[in-house]
């Protein structure tokens, strides 16, 4: 191998070498991978909801079947600590929809905090509404 | 230049993901995950419950509640893999896994939600 050749073999974007855990560097940047592994106890309620949905579609034995199978401890265990990861995500994202949601009404800027307020009012009613559906 | 198509609309899936993830699933992990099995409240009666989810709008909202949460996991979740584990240099096949994942995940809540129900 001569010079010239390790010269064209270098890649030609720089990258930064990081250690697989630099993200327990700091705690800023441990929140931000929390964050971001939210998505998998998102993705994880899908799979929850379905089950429940299909369930409920079998009929009422299979219904029992799986309100016994959520009380399982490691089931419920799961959900609590998936819920802790859900409320995470929401409260960070709803902090960041007025940086990310910039309104304008009538030429003026509508304050960041009430964009908050709005989502967490938004979030809210939602919620109250979804629980009066499904308790009935 | 098909890159650059796509990415918006990834970009707009996540965030619709993350809007409704954020509204809908606290409320429903709470109750489903936590309450009911705690015994806290009730769990509702099957009569109910079932006529609740085979209302066709109930079935239509679930489906895009998840599709969406599935597209927000998809690119959250790349995102994850490749700047928590340093990844970068996998992006094809954890683009196929996330993406592909949340295509194939959104095709079996589709039947299940739409056929299955």
């Amino acid at each position: 191998m001569t010079g010239a050749t390790d010269v064209e073999r270098t890649p030609k974007t720089y990258r930064a070498h990081l250690p697989i855990l630099w993200w327990l560097r700091r705690r800023s940047y441990l929140l931000f991978v929390v964050r971001e592994l939210s998505s998998v106890f998102v993705a994880w309620f899908v799979v929850f909801l379905l089950l429940l949905v299909v369930s409920v579609a079998r009929g009422e034995e299979a219904y029992r079947r799986f309100l016994d199978w959520s009380a399982n401890p490691v089931v419920l265990a799961v959900n609590i600590v998936a819920l802790l990861f859900v409320v995470y995500h929401a409260l960070t994202w709803f902090n960041l929809a007025p940086k990310a949601m910039i309104l304008n009404v009538r030429g003026r800027r509508v304050p960041p905090p009430l964009v908050a307020f709005a989502h967490f009012g938004a979030w809210l009613v939602v919620s109250i509404v979804v629980a009066w559906i499904v308790v009935g | 230049m098909a890159k650059h198509r796509v990415e918006p609309v990834l970009w707009l899936l996540f965030s619709a993901g993350g809007l409704v993830a954020a509204l809908m699933v606290p409320v429903l992990l709470l109750l489903f995950g936590v309450v009911f099995p705690l015994g806290w409240v009730a769990a509702p009666d099957y009569a109910h419950l079932s006529a609740v989810v085979r209302f066709p709008l109930t079935r239509l909202a679930l489906l895009g509640v998840c599709v969406l949460a599935l597209f927000h996991w998809a690119h959250r979740f790349k995102y994850t893999l490749y700047d928590g584990l340093q990844l970068q240099r996998q992006h094809a096949a954890i683009n196929a896994f996330c993406y592909g994942g949340a295509v194939i995940g959104s095709a079996i809540a589709a039947y299940l939600l739409l056929l299955y129900v």
